[in-house]
């Protein structure tokens, strides 16, 4: 089985929390050689993760907890964000995730739920499971580039 | 991971100067603060996001509301010395089509 190391965090799921994560995401990314635009590309991820969560399944109500694990992998960062109190409909969620287009009428604007729309734009893969509470899990790989390996040895024979 | 704002109001218009942080524990500050600013008429609100080095999806909620509710009044929202990595957000989403965005930051030519 493919090696990684696991961090898991668990904190109340509350809004002052959200900046608390993104700051050890930001760690762990650095410490595995992430680039600085892909740091960004993964805090804004996590946050709206977890803002979803926050916001979404516990109505701003301060109780309840969200769990947030890393699986941290040679290649990539795989990252699991779950609540467990209660879910919400994901196809209408789906629905409403997409870019703006300039024909809409500012009117027809919505104020919020491309949090979703985001983490697919900024993470390489993203699933979401919808059995027990909400699970999001999504992973960014090291660009080759960042890994710094296999990249003298492209075939050259022919 | 706070986020400061301060606001210099003019005659006819409201400079709001942004330091730090947008995310689901500032955004409602954010919004309190912003939001009266736009229900004068003719009132030209201007954003000043140079120190804003985080932001997410609420940031963009906010500046939504707050463009609804200039359309609404009759005033004006203007996002000026947004940074490249807070701008990368409206690209995606497409709202740099739907704002007023200026870029470019203060004698930013290297």
């Amino acid at each position: 089985m493919e090696k990684f190391d696991f961090v898991e965090m668990k904190v109340p799921a509350k809004a002052e929390y959200v900046g608390v994560i993104r700051l050890s995401i930001s760690g762990i990314a650095n410490r595995m050689g992430f680039s600085y635009e892909d740091i960004e590309d993964l805090k804004v991820a996590i946050s709206e993760a977890i803002t979803n969560t926050v916001t979404h399944a516990y109505n701003e109500k301060d109780e309840g907890e969200v769990t947030i694990g890393f699986g941290i992998y040679e290649d990539r960062l795989e990252i699991m964000v779950a609540d467990h109190g209660g879910s919400f409909d994901l196809n209408k969620i789906k629905d409403d995730i997409g870019p703006y287009k300039n024909t809409e009428s500012v009117e027809s604007l919505r104020e919020g739920g491309f949090g979703l729309f985001l983490i697919n734009a900024l993470m390489d893969k993203v699933e979401i499971s919808n059995n027990y509470g909400v699970i999001v899990l999504m992973t960014k790989y090291l660009s080759e580039a960042e890994v710094g390996f296999d990249d003298d040895q492209i075939s050259t024979t022919q | 991971m706070n986020l400061s704002v301060d606001i210099t109001n003019e005659s006819e218009k409201s400079i709001v100067n942004l330091s730090g942080e947008i995310d689901a524990y500032t955004a409602p500050q954010l919004k309190d603060a912003v939001l009266p600013l736009t229900k004068t008429p003719e009132h030209t609100v201007e954003i000043d996001l140079e120190n804003v080095n985080y932001m997410d999806s609420t940031g963009l909620g906010v500046f939504i509301s707050a463009l609804k509710s200039t359309k609404e009044h009759g005033s004006k929202m203007k996002l000026v010395n947004i940074q490249d990595r807070v701008l990368r957000l409206f690209k995606i989403t497409g709202l740099d089509e739907i704002m007023d965005i200026n870029s470019a930051i203060r004698g930013g030519s290297e």
